[in-house]
């Protein structure tokens, strides 16, 4: 890295060198048994700069000579946009806890066993199941360093599981499944094990809804599957800054029910998610996104927040290539209701788990619909069983400015998002 | 000066080419496994992002890495990795790991050990183009669809890469590929009191420019488009007979019938294999579905996959009856069937998997006009947006759509999600047109390998009791 920038200095007026190294050590299950064990380690460097005033970019994964990147890079730069902000000089970030060497300690064998306890507690429960999916542990390291003074390093661990069960059954398919991970190792067969068969209880038998207007409860897994995409996308600074989020003009204002609150939380301790200081080197810090329902900040990058006129928020973020903003962790404030109890107050309507198709609509403008991949009927304040071959279209503003209840089952989904329960009154049902 | 550091980059790669072999197959001599390969990556690429009239991103990107796989008792064991140094104590890991794993008997089927380098076909090299050249060319189309009025803003992402993959295999295979590939994205995103619409244009081909240039009408057409949409109606939701366009009807077959054709889904499913037993009818006599790698000028065409397995076409479903279905190696020993050649890994950092290539129903004889005709209420849905499946159930969303009204298309509509059961759907299907034509611009997802070049197609199709979500 320091080759890459003392070459970079000399030929640009400002450089910044970013660094990924991870191993990691997946094993793999497929139809109920130990598949393959995988080890893959990579290492991969971009290198962004300052020429003439305009930026140029190279990323190289494997092994590059450093004069190569330079190049690379310095080649992009007559085409690249005007930088108009500063790398962030030396400083110190805070401590945000994502290491835990315990990771490093977990045995291929206790892995397997890991995998192997809950597809037999599965199969024992519903013995015609197959099962896949798998354990994994890993340790990246990331780096960064700039001309403007800033040098800085953290390593995170990451645990996980992750199993999925398909039943095949008088022509139909049910797919049911759950995923764990945190920087801590994840040993726990109990809770994954149990949200299996909670779903596999919940779709033994199947349901009709007849197409109409019900009241709708997205489990954590629904929410986040239909209704975090149009958020985000409608949040992020570059959407606003472009015009293209219907939020754009929306800050300080309420759009959405009071008990709707929305946040982007890099500093929770041991989430996949968190980190001290985004892609750019910006400290990494909680920003509440819409409080009670209040739009209260759109989230950037340097890039971007120099064209608003505004500071980044710590959301630089590289997926491949040069940073755009985008959330670390994102949190939906919880409720106080149990899902049991929400369910008792709906006469007729639909809980959705897992809807297939809701990123294919128009997430720009809030939009979602997609086929109910998962869900179940309620009837009479009782789950009665699965629904297929139903379709469900929403708005998420039209959705969320309404909340009957949220609920006080938050959890994590895929280290990604926590959320609760959403129980809205009305969502539009299609169904054969 | 880009032109020249491109010719030096495959200068590097020619050279390390002859060296390469060697050192592969050294690394497999006197190794003890059932079947060993080693694949390494080189790969260079650029991309161009532009967001409304802002250049986002001008960037450049190589790769090197690779790859050990190793079968031992039906057990695999697999490293990735970037350092091509330390190969023989990767190939030692891989084997190690694959004997934790190994219970059984591996089962693989055998195919031909070949020694081959298949260089990159194209018609016109991107990357013998400039970037200026493509800069200019983007900024024509950008300036376009901004210029259309009510146009918010615009996006458009174009990406070009160069990739030689090399194979080696425990049984004396070695075979280079060269390909080079070409992606283009134009989205037009209109906007009105809180209302954004969007329509888009994706565009891909195995290394000919020539498939991104000239597309100023169809860049002025997709944001007039995206203007209408903030005026079109929505569709009610319920059940209508629809027509697809063979854009949208390539993408319906990749997601209805194409994914549950993937062997790997259903070798090691007992009830599955009885659902999907050959000479099931999922159809009338008219539907005839292809996959295969060997039909060839198309994204998903090479010669070879990446088990070493020469790349055949493949009729999935004939006359309406399950006719075969896409195998690995592994996947066609085990159900005591024939390789298709369709195991595709999307880089080193995966092992190869069983994915599609070029994916179409084949044409019939009616025209669009006699299909349209006897409609009173449907759905015109045409080019595409996405799709994804579950294997029985999936769905499918069009970038534009109208109504069908008294046998004639109608109002323009939003655009429309539409699902289906492929036990049902499929023979639903009662007109297929006469006029096929190739997608190229889509990108298939599977088991955490995404994008990996694609193409597909089919003639207009009707579907009846075709399920649409809408309000």
């Amino acid at each position: 890295m320091e080759r890459i920038l003392s070459i970079a200095r000399k030929l640009a007026e400002a450089a910044e060198v970013f660094q990924v190294s991870s191993r990691r050590t997946p094993v793999q299950f497929e139809a109920n048994r130990l598949k393959q064990i995988q080890t893959k380690e990579s290492t991969s460097t971009a290198l962004r700069l300052v020429k003439n005033g305009k930026v140029g970019f190279a990323q190289a994964s494997g092994v590059i000579e450093p004069e190569e990147l330079v190049k690379m890079a310095l080649d992009t730069s007559q085409f690249g946009y005007e930088v108009n902000f500063e790398f962030p000089s030396s400083q110190s970030y805070g401590h945000v806890e994502v290491y835990d060497q315990d990771v490093q300690q977990i045995s291929i064998d206790s892995m397997v066993s890991l995998g192997e306890t809950v597809i037999k507690a599965v199969c024992d429960n519903t013995p015609s199941i197959i099962c896949e999916g798998s354990v994994s542990h890993g340790t990246a390291t990331f780096s960064i360093a700039n001309t403007s003074g800033a040098s800085a390093r953290y390593k995170r661990t990451n645990s996980g599981i992750s199993i999925d069960g398909m039943l095949v059954r008088n022509g139909d398919i049910l797919y049911v499944g759950d995923i764990r991970t945190s920087c801590h190792p994840v040993m726990d067969h109990e809770s994954i094990t149990l949200e299996i068969i909670r779903q596999l209880d919940l779709a033994r038998n199947n349901a009709t809804i007849k197409s109409g207007t019900y009241p709708v409860i997205f489990t954590p897994y629904g929410v986040s599957g239909a209704l975090i995409a149009p958020l985000i996308s409608a949040l992020s600074g570059k959407m606003v800054l472009d015009g293209a989020s219907p939020l754009k003009d929306k800050k300080g204002q309420t759009v959405l029910d009071n008990k709707f609150s929305f946040s982007d939380d890099p500093t929770l301790p041991f989430q996949p998610g968190s980190t001290p200081f985004d892609d750019e080197g910006i400290t990494a810090r909680k920003n509440t996104l819409i409080n009670h329902g209040c739009i209260t900040q759109f989230y950037y990058d340097l890039h971007i927040a120099s064209l608003a006129g505004v500071t980044s928020t710590g959301n630089g973020n590289r997926n491949g290539g040069m940073p755009s903003p985008a959330p670390h962790a994102l949190v939906i404030d919880g409720g106080d209701r149990s899902l049991q109890d929400m369910v008792k107050d709906v006469r007729e309507g639909l809980i959705i788990e897992q809807l297939m198709g809701a990123e294919q609509g128009n997430i720009l403008n809030g939009d979602f619909s997609g086929n109910v991949l998962l869900g179940y009927k309620i009837e009479n304040g009782e789950i009665t069983g699965r629904v297929k071959d139903t379709m469900v279209f929403g708005n998420v503003y039209q959705l969320l400015k309404e909340i009957s209840a949220l609920g006080n089952d938050s959890r994590w989904i895929g280290g990604y998002v926590e959320t609760p329960s959403i129980y809205c009154p009305a969502i539009s049902v299609s169904s054969k | 000066m880009l032109l020249s550091h491109i010719l030096n980059l495959s200068a590097k790669i020619d050279n390390r080419a002859g060296v390469m072999k060697e050192k592969l197959l050294s690394a497999l001599r006197g190794q003890k496994a059932d079947y060993i390969e080693i694949r390494l990556d080189e790969s260079s690429s650029s991309r161009l992002i532009f967001r409304g009239d802002r250049l986002e991103e001008a960037g450049r990107s190589s790769s090197t890495g690779g790859n050990v796989r190793a079968l031992v008792r039906g057990g695999w064991g697999f490293v990735s990795f970037n350092n091509l140094d330390k190969l023989t104590e990767h190939v030692s890991l891989a084997i190690e790991q694959a004997r934790h794993v190994g219970k059984e008997e591996s089962k693989f089927s055998p195919v031909t050990p070949v020694n081959d380098i298949v260089e990159a076909s194209f018609k016109k090299n991107p990357l013998e183009i400039s970037l200026a050249a493509k800069k200019r060319l983007l900024d024509e189309y950008n300036q376009l669809m901004l210029g259309t009025p009510e146009i918010q803003t615009t996006s458009i992402s174009y990406g070009d890469s160069k990739k030689k993959v090399a194979l080696a295999t425990s049984e004396g295979t070695y075979i280079e590929q060269n390909r080079i590939d070409l992606n283009l994205r134009l989205s037009a995103i209109a906007s009105r009191d809180g209302d954004v619409q969007q329509v888009g244009l994706s565009i891909g081909s195995k290394g000919d420019f020539s498939t991104v240039e000239n597309l100023q009408e169809e860049a002025r057409d997709i944001a007039r488009r995206a203007v209408a949409l903030l005026s079109a109606p929505r569709v009610k939701g319920g059940t209508y007979t629809i027509v697809l366009d063979p854009i949208l009807a390539g993408v319906f077959v990749h997601e209805a019938f194409g994914h549950l054709s993937e062997a790997d889904h259903i070798y090691e499913n007992p009830q599955l294999r009885e659902v999907m037993v050959l000479g099931r009818r999922f159809g009338g006599k008219h539907l005839n579905i292809v996959d295969g790698a060997a039909v060839p000028g198309y994204r998903g065409s090479y010669k070879y996959d990446d088990e070493g397995t020469p790349a055949t076409k493949t009729y999935l479903i004939k006359e309406g009856v399950l006719n075969s279905r896409l195998h690995s190696r592994e996947t066609a020993a085990r159900m005591v069937e024939n390789p298709t050649g369709n195991a595709r890994a999307i880089n080193y950092t995966f092992p190869p998997i069983v994915r599609m290539t070029n994916t179409y129903i084949e044409p019939c004889a009616t025209t669009f006009k006699d299909m349209i005709s006897g409609i009173k209420e449907g759905v015109y849905a045409k080019d595409w947006y996405g799709g994804t499946t579950s294997l029985e159930m999936f769905t499918f969303s069009a970038g534009e759509a109208y109504m069908i009204r008294d046998g004639k298309i109608a109002e323009m509509i939003k655009p429309v999600v539409l699902s289906g059961n492929v036990f049902t759907t499929l023979d639903n299907i009662d007109a297929i047109g006469n006029d096929l034509d190739m997608n190229q611009g889509g990108g298939c997802g599977k088991a955490g390998q995404s994008p990996l070049p694609v193409s597909n197609g089919s003639p207009h199709i009707r579907i009846r009791n075709c399920l649409v979500g809408g309000k």
